[in-house]
This record gives structure tokens, sequence and C-alpha cells, in this order.
């Protein structure tokens, strides 16, 4: 592997990003990401895939998913109607199997890079489920006798939302990293790549804004990258004059099309209620 | 000396094994990096650290083993700035640091020293380290040693304050312990209520052969998953009046862990305020804002607070009334905040039910969980578990 992961066009990569996934690649250990929800977990994953060229398998995981999914599921009952049905089908068991994405990542043509999102959602042993298969890239499909082995060891991501604490033997098989609200200079340099002719001062007074909205106390979920992208996306759209930003009062708490950075009810109405006070306070 | 950097981490409680040991010199040899001491930095960080929470320590670490090498192997290109490690050394208090201040022994002196350290660590943060790794702007609650919350004038009103202060050690409550907490689980279980939910991905043998036998065809029958729905988050007051009942907190404790698979569990000082902790030796370095708690944990989550409700009023009802730092909301706040989000709350509380009556902080606490205070007793869990599964709105 000689490509090293330096961020691409559309991704903004620290440097300590960088490394950890440098290495990631290069030793072919699983990297886990964690972060605030909207900071770029997942489109990490896609970054990668498209920096080196390789395929993307996603496996999202949800609350009911169990790890053998991941590897293949044996569809047992298909099998008996088929046998009652007297379908000819049902002499071959792999007509009867199917494949998983880490079978898929295991088997696929080209180096790809596998995205394990959302571990956490699983249930508690979920991530001990596949430790011997992350590990040593292979594993056994007892109802055919096949083992399925990686050619190539793929590149695998996992991200988590570190809803559940992850299991110790789990950890140590991964490099970790993980990714911080980014501070103004970084986040000046993903708008940047997301929209390169934005106005300067529109970019200064909108991210004054949302580090703001950031910073009011009980919102039930604070606006991230995504959102401000979203919301800056819209402002360009809107063509809002940047002055609509500017001569703000804080008896106006709500910034013009706040739909895109705050997507609680409860959070709207905080904000009117403080707008209220302030209000009331400069009477 | 990366032998050295691993013993240092594993004494400073980053759980790095061999196998990271190994992977780290696998990636060292296989060239991952540049040699340069910052790559180096993140490649260790990735390596060793796998908990957000144990960053700063890391960062601790990391300059305590490596802060002469850079600089005499002369291959800094880029050496770690120097306000950097300046601001990590002085940003906590170190073990030592401390016994040393509780020589001094005269509680002026204390605070004293204490304001100047901090003082001094107020300079350094707002010079505006931001550094990577140690968390952005606020890393940890050091809010503990805040000027202002060591509170001068708590000395008089508050005789309890300095007890706790001059005992800084917090035994860590051990979850290990199984003995004589039988009968604790057995009420506990109560609370474990088997729903089923989720998809139907269990054979139903039962209703299969039932239905197989009317059918005359083999009917087969899917039902959903038997797991405990049941999450829970503990709060549990360690130090101050508490440490009487340590140990029937501890028993409470341990029977818990073995119960649920969804459990949290975090420590507070009396009274709840916008920060807790999870290890009780990192109480000043490792907080979390009670906020996080309240965002990320969904209404279904099932609150139990243990404490014995015993403080003086001003710390429930006024803003800076916490005995250990400046809290700038009062703790009634932050109880009623979580008592309006999640619905089923019950407090425990280890003293008996008659003493109750003669502590107003008790009443106080009592009247904000709208009545829901438990004795820490077989029955009173009874009472409590009963309370928490009933079906809230």
């Amino acid at each position: 592997m000689t490509q090293r992961f330096t961020g691409t066009e559309n991704y903004v990569a620290t440097d300590d990003l960088k490394v950890a996934v440098n290495a990631a690649v290069t030793l072919r250990r699983p990297l886990l990401v964690k972060g605030e929800p909207g900071t770029g977990k997942t489109v990490l994953a896609h970054e990668i895939a498209k920096a080196i060229g390789a395929p993307l398998i996603e496996w999202g995981v949800k609350s009911t998913t169990k790890a053998q999914q991941g590897l293949y599921e044996y569809d047992a009952v298909a099998r008996l109607r088929d046998g009652q049905l007297g379908d000819e089908r049902v002499h071959d068991i792999s007509n009867y199997i199917r494949k998983g994405k880490l079978w898929e990542a295991f088997t696929s043509p080209e180096l790809p890079v596998l995205l394990i999102d959302e571990i956490d959602k699983a249930d508690i042993e979920f991530p001990n489920d596949l430790l011997q298969e992350l590990d040593r890239m292979e594993f056994d499909v007892y109802e055919t006798g096949e083992r399925i082995a990686a050619k190539e060891r793929p590149i695998v991501v996992i991200t988590s939302n570190n809803e559940k604490e992850l299991p110790d033997a789990f950890l140590r098989r991964c490099f970790f990293h993980y990714i911080k609200f980014p501070d103004d200079q970084t986040m000046r340099e993903i708008i940047d790549v997301h929209f390169p002719d934005i106005q300067k001062r529109l970019v200064t007074q909108a991210l004054e804004v949302f580090y703001e909205l950031r910073e009011v106390p009980g919102l039930k979920k604070k606006p991230s990258t995504s959102e401000l992208l979203d919301w800056l996306k819209l402002l360009l759209v809107e063509d809002m004059p940047v002055d609509v930003l500017q001569n703000r009062d804080p008896t106006k708490a709500i910034p013009p099309l706040h739909g895109a950075l705050l997507k609680n009810e409860a959070d709207v109405m905080l904000l009117e209620r403080l707008a209220f006070m302030a209000r009331r306070e400069n009477r | 000396m990366l032998l050295n950097f691993l013993e240092e981490l594993r004494g400073a409680g980053i759980r790095a094994s061999l196998k990271e040991h190994l992977t780290l010199l696998e990636a060292l040899d296989s060239d991952v990096i540049e040699r340069r001491p910052e790559e180096f930095y993140y490649l260790a960080r990735a390596t060793y650290v796998k908990d957000e929470g144990l960053l700063d320590r890391f960062d601790q670490v990391f300059h305590k083993v490596f802060h002469g090498v850079f600089s005499e192997s002369g291959e800094q290109e880029y050496s770690i700035p120097e306000e950097w490690l300046r601001a990590v050394t002085e940003k906590f208090l170190t073990e030592e640091e401390r016994a040393a201040i509780e020589q001094l022994g005269d509680w002026d002196e204390i605070m004293e020293t204490l304001k100047k350290r901090l003082e001094e660590q107020d300079e350094e943060h707002h010079g505006g380290n931001k550094w990577i790794g140690t968390g952005g702007t606020s890393p940890f609650g050091h809010s503990g040693y805040n000027p202002a919350g060591v509170r001068i004038g708590g000395k008089s009103k508050n005789r309890r304050a300095i007890k706790v202060w001059e005992k800084r050690e917090f035994a860590n409550l051990d979850s290990s312990k199984d003995l004589g907490t039988r009968n604790i689980k057995v009420a506990l279980r109560r609370l474990r209520r088997f729903a089923r939910e989720g998809a139907a991905d269990e054979l139903d043998l039962d209703a299969t052969i039932r239905g197989t036998a009317k059918q005359g065809w083999l009917d087969i029958r899917m039902r959903p998953e038997r797991h405990n729905a049941v999450k829970l988050l503990l709060f549990l007051d360690v130090g101050g009046s508490m440490d009487d009942h340590v140990k029937a907190t501890e028993e409470l404790f341990s029977a818990a862990t073995s119960e649920f698979k969804n459990m949290e569990f975090f420590y507070f000082h009396n009274c709840l305020y916008e920060s807790v902790w999870k290890d009780n030796s990192r109480r000043w370095s490792e907080r979390i804002p009670t906020w996080d708690i309240l965002h990320k944990f969904g209404h279904d989550y099932k609150i139990v607070f243990v404490g014995d409700a015993a403080m003086s009023p001003y710390e429930i009802a006024w803003p800076g009334g916490s005995v250990e730092h400046m809290n700038e909301e009062p703790g009634e706040t932050w109880l009623k905040r979580v008592v309006d989000t999640y619905p089923a709350v019950a407090w425990l509380n280890p003293n008996s039910q008659r003493s109750w009556e003669y502590t107003q902080s008790t009443h106080m606490i009592r009247q904000i969980m709208n009545d829901r205070m438990f004795p820490l007793t077989l029955d009173g869990l009874d009472d409590a578990m009963r309370e928490l599964s009933r079906k809230h709105g």
C-alpha cells in the first residue's frame, strides 16, 4: 500500500486522523471512529474508499442486527417450505445460504473498504461475536463445510456513537480515533471544501451564529457540521444577504432558516423563550 | 523506552496491553508515519487509547515519558510546544501536590495555595492552548478546583466540607463484592421486565406444533426474541455524610451491575449538579456534564438515585451552595431536570425512614422527587422497583 490517505477534495482530515487512517490501512486493522453525531464518521469511510479507489461495502447495524448476519444466513424456513412443495432446489443447501456483508468483503475481487456503521446500536455481544472473524478475516460455513477466508484483508472502518461500552478484547484489535468537534479554523476549511465561492463575510457571520447556537444551554440536539453545511447551502440557495445575519439583535434569537440547524421542536421553543426573555429584559 | 511508556500508561489507568504494544511496533516497522514526534504521538494515541475519556490522561503520560527524549535526540523538527506541556502538567494538581498541600494543615493556607495555583492555571488556559487531544475548551471537570468553588465562606457555614476535603480519599465502590447481596438481588429482579420486542426472529416451537397439527402442513410460527428491556441509570452519592452508608450502597451497586444489560452508573456528591463522574479516583479529572446524560439517554431509562439526602439546605436550593465547587445553578434545578426528563425516578435513602422527618434537606429532596423516596431496605427496594416498573404515561 503506497497511497497515503491525506483527505480528499470533499473531506478535510486533521493530521491525527490521517495518521490513524494510514495506520489502519497499512496494518489492516479495523479503525474505530467515535465522535459527536454529524462530525463525519460515516463519511470518513466513504472518503477513504474514494481516496484509495476501493469499493465500499456498508453494513448498517441496527439494534436487531446479529453478528451472524454479517457472515451468512441459512434460510432453513425457506428450505423446509420448498421441501414440502417438492422444489428441486432443496437438494442443494447452498441455495439457502445468503451471503452477509463480511462474506462479500472477504471475497470481493477488489480490495474493499468495509464500513460497520454504528456498531454500538447492536446487542452488547455483537462486537465479541465478530472478534475472530475480524482478527483472522476468515470464517467457516458450517452448513456446507466451506471456509471463507479473505484473499487480502479488507480495510475495516467501524463507527460508534458511544451508546454502549465496547468490550476490551474488541478494542484491543482496533485503532481508535475520536473526531473532535472541529474548531473555527478547521470548520472554515470544511466550508471551503463544500462551498468554494461562498462569501467570506457570510461564512464569518454564519459561523458566529452557529457557535453561539451551540453554546445555548439545554438544546436537545446541538447542531453539528452536517447541519451547518445544510444551513449554508440553504442560505446560498435563498441568496440571503449577509446583513440579515449581521444585524441580529438578541431579541430575535432565532436565526433565519433555522429548520436546517435545529431538528427539534423543543429546541426551537427554547430559543423562542430565550428571545422573549431578552425582549422583556430590554424593556 | 517504549516498554517504559507502556508501563506508565498502565500505571495511569489506560488499559493498554502487549497486543497494542506489538501493533505499535509493527506500525513503526512498516513506516506508517513519517519520523516526527508529532506523528508518533498520533500513532501511539490511536494504538493505545480506545476511549476519548482517556485521551487527556494519555497526553499527560506521553509528556512525562517523552519530554526529555525529543529534545535530547536532536531530531525535533517539530517539538511539542512548551505551553502545551506546561498546560498539561499544571492542569491538575497531582497526588503529591495534594498531599503537600494537605500537610500545610491550615485551612486558609490550603485555600490560598490552591487559589494561587488555580490562577496560574486559569491564565494558562486562557492563553489559548487548543492542543489536540486535550479535548477542546475545558478538559474535564477540574471545575472542582475552581477558585470560587473553594468557597472560603464555607468554612464557618459547613463543618463537613472541611472534613471531606481533608479526607480526599474516596473509596472506589467495588462492584465485585457479592456476599450478602443476594436479598437485594431478589428485589432488584423485580425491575427486570421481560418484554418481547423487536423482530420476530425466534422459532415459537409450541405455536408451530399447534399450527402444524391444525393446518396439516408445516406451519412455522416466529416470535420476537426475549430480552431484558429495562434500562437503568444509577446515580450514587459518595463521600461526606454518605461514608457511613458506603457499605450498603456498595451492596446495591454490585447487585445492580449483574442484573441489567443496559445500566450506567454515575457518582455525585450530596446533590446532583452540572456534572457527575464515573470513576471515583478520578472524580476531578473526568467529569461528565449532566446535560450530556440528559441528552444521551432516552426517556425510557429508569433513574435510581442512592443518597442519604442529608446536607445543608443551601446545597439544594442555592446557586454556589455546593460544598466543593461553585455551582452556577442550584442542585434543585438539576434534580428537577432529571425528574422532568425521566418519568421513572426513585431515590433510595440508606438512612432509616424515621430520621427523614428531622432533616430539612431530606424533606426537600423528597418533594422534588414527588415523594418517590424509599428506604434502602428490602421492603423499600420492593416499593421502589414497583414504582419504577409502573407504566408511565
